[in-house]
């Protein structure tokens, strides 16, 4: 789960961080105050939407007095945001962070993630911050320096010391780094992250370390031991019908084309959706029902998969393993029947009572075109995305 | 010849009287899998289906059964515990379909595992069958059958796709195994495929990844420099946009990396003869062997 900026500064505020001093916007009339509440004589305004890119696309403005700052507060709230991040479509400003502003001596880097490939939490730091680090990454990669954790032991003091001086801080610095890593390594196990990252990560004008921009990623699975965490999901920053997806337990991504899916498992659907894509149409979803595929789920992924104006054509392609097929397909017609479904329908069942499954389909009245494997499936949804 | 499992292998059930846990219990001992106890904390005494003597830890099972490997259907907050109570019991292989572990309880899990003897598959995955002899997980057993085919994938109903269209060109499989679509997980591709490479039935080894992490890379890695059967490979997640997690936790392509582009690159340096399309795997497996 993403949270904000704002969010996250205060997730690591709590375990050390140092951050600057905000406050956060929900309307324009707030702003006199929280200027007044902040020192200045100059403030930042940060447009707080779940992506990254946001000062080349305007979404932060640096003001010099409460004037300023309500004139930028206007143009910045209900704008939207596009970067690199936020697809064409891009994320409209709710929220505004109202922060000090910072003189930046230098800008490092310091993130940490969990490796699946090392199965430890790693850190890793770069002299080289305030850019994209996938860019630092690709391009000069021995610039990023990092440091495995032990999952037996936790970090140690000696690498929080390594870490602070291979970012090159001098010796005062040096301690308020290896303090800081210790923070992160709190804050990331305190709340079950799957992501912190710092950057940048300056050194001011008065020679300290600040936590000026950050971000937080959530692991989901552990959302159930954090129920305060759980509630700082912003539903505006989700797509409305996957947000109604999640309402119905449905694993459900909306993608650019017009041939909505239906599948249940992840990889079968993922491979479905490549399937559409090689067949020449483009998929208009991801939707995982699960294992289930009862009435209600398939009603449900219908009502999804409609609400979505693009689709043209819906593909259904359900591998009945305990599930049975012949269940599946009375699903499937009643779900069909009940919302009156106009696009063409390619329904492609397999496993367990597939053949009764098809008997029912064709029996049903409604106009299923019935594909006995893959490969018949992708032909169906050619032919009718043709007619 | 098989790999992992067979028809002696003892089998106990962590979380046998849960709903998941029992229906999957009663399938697996149609199947024939040697069953031989299920543990459920405070049910100690009782049987499952009249004839699997329950008990209430995994200690007291192996000791009374002679279990050698243990499945889990405990939910996910418990499931990590559930792999270590295995592992200090001392059994060989612990296979964990519990869906939604937290990533630090892996971490802890994996280090945990890295001094003992237990190998672990999943979480987050279908399980393992050996046709005809053993079945320890969720998959439908009917749709198998005794042959020379290894599968080995990340995922659970693209493998049943797999196993079906191989059935349709009339061939069997030696084992299938699910890995798991977490992004942690006990059992890497690396790791089956050797034990394939090995195992004197496999004549062809399937294998499914999707986007997300590097084991496809590695896996090419070690096919390159290892392998002596074909292998056919399908990568799902070509059309899946960057950013976003597919359905399992460990689909996501992130910072650009993980993309199904590069592990089909990666995977056809290597030898690997990779599917376009889902609808060819079981095609392309029967030109190899013939």
């Amino acid at each position: 789960m993403k949270i904000h900026e704002y969010q996250a500064k205060e997730l690591l505020k709590a375990h050390g961080v140092p951050v600057q001093q905000g406050r956060v916007a929900f309307s324009l009339n707030q702003v006199p105050e929280i200027v007044a509440a902040l020192p200045g004589p100059e403030w930042v305004l940060k447009a707080q939407v779940h992506a990254g890119g946001r000062g080349k696309a305007g979404g932060i403005k640096l003001v010099r007095s409460e004037s300023e700052a309500v004139d930028a507060a206007r143009k910045m709230f209900g704008m939207r945001l596009v970067t690199p991040q936020t697809g064409a479509e891009g994320k409209i400003v709710r929220r505004i962070l109202f922060t000090e502003a910072a003189k930046i001596k230098k800008e490092l880097y310091a993130g940490l993630i969990a490796d699946r490939g090392k199965n430890r939490l790693v850190f890793m730091i770069s002299r080289e911050g305030g850019v994209e680090i996938e860019k630092v990454a690709e391009e000069h990669p021995e610039k990023i320096i990092t440091e495995p954790i032990d999952p037996g032991v936790g970090l140690q003091a000696f690498q929080c010391r390594r870490m602070a001086f291979a970012l090159g801080l001098a010796h005062g610095l040096a301690k308020e780094g290896a303090a800081l890593f210790r923070a992160m390594y709190d804050a990331f196990c305190a709340n079950d992250c799957s992501l912190v990252e710092i950057n940048p990560l300056i050194i001011d004008a008065e020679d300290h370390l600040l936590a000026l921009d950050v971000k937080v990623n959530l692991d989901d699975n552990a959302l159930y031991r954090h129920p305060d965490l759980a509630a700082l999901r912003d539903l505006d920053e989700e797509d409305p019908l996957e947000v109604q997806a999640s309402k119905y337990n449905l694993n459900y991504i909306r993608l650019d084309g017009n041939v909505g899916c239906m599948v249940n498992g992840a990889g079968l659907a993922m491979a479905t959706m490549d399937l559409i894509k090689l067949a020449g149409a483009e998929p208009a979803n991801f939707l995982d029902v699960g294992g289930g595929a009862s009435v209600e789920t398939v009603a449900n992924g219908f009502r999804i998969i409609l609400s979505d104006p693009k689709v043209q054509a819906i593909l259904i392609n359900i591998f009945g393993g305990i599930v049975r097929c012949d269940r599946v397909a009375k699903g499937v017609i009643e779900a069909a029947q009940s919302l009156n479904v106009q696009v063409p329908i390619v329904v492609r069942l397999a496993g367990t009572n597939a053949a009764e499954a098809g008997a029912l389909l064709q029996e049903s009245g409604l106009k299923f075109h019935v594909a006995e494997d893959l490969a018949g499936a992708a032909q169906c949804v050619v032919q009718v995305m043709a007619h | 010849m098989s790999i992992l499992v067979d028809k002696t292998t003892r089998v106990l059930v962590q979380g046998i009287t849960g709903s998941e846990g029992s229906f999957h219990s009663r399938q697996m001992l149609d199947y024939g899998t040697q069953l031989v106890a299920g543990v459920t904390p405070g049910k100690a005494g009782q049987k499952f289906e009249d004839k699997v003597p329950i008990f209430n830890t995994v200690a007291e099972a192996v000791q009374a059964t002679g279990a050698q490997a243990s499945v889990i259907f405990v939910p996910a907050p418990f499931a990590a515990d559930a792999v270590m109570e295995a592992a200090d019991a001392g059994l060989a292989l612990v296979v964990c379909i519990s869906e939604g572990i937290p990533v630090l309880d892996m971490l802890k899990v994996k280090e945990y595992l890295r001094s003992r003897r237990t190998r672990m598959i999943g979480p987050n995955c279908p399980g393992i069958i050996t046709p005809g002899q053993c079945k320890i997980g969720i998959m439908p057993g009917f749709i198998h059958a005794p042959g020379p085919v290894g599968v080995v994938s990340r995922s659970g109903t693209l493998t049943y796709e797999a196993v079906a269209q191989l059935q349709r060109q009339g061939l069997g499989q030696s084992t299938c195994l699910g890995i798991g679509g977490d992004p942690i997980v006990g059992t890497s591709f690396v790791d089956v495929l050797e034990w394939f490479n090995h195992d004197a039935e496999t004549q062809a080894v399937v294998m499914i990844g999707e986007i997300g992490g590097a084991a496809e890379e590695e896996a090419a890695d070690y096919i390159r420099r290892h392998m002596r059967k074909p292998v056919i490979g399908f990568i799902a997640g070509q059309t899946a946009p960057p950013g976003r997690r597919m359905g399992h936790a460990g689909a996501i392509i992130s910072g650009g990396k993980g993309t199904a582009a590069e592990k089909i690159a990666a995977l056809q340096q290597a030898g690997v003869q990779v599917c376009p399309s889902p609808a060819e795997i079981g095609a392309t497996v029967k030109q190899a062997l013939t």
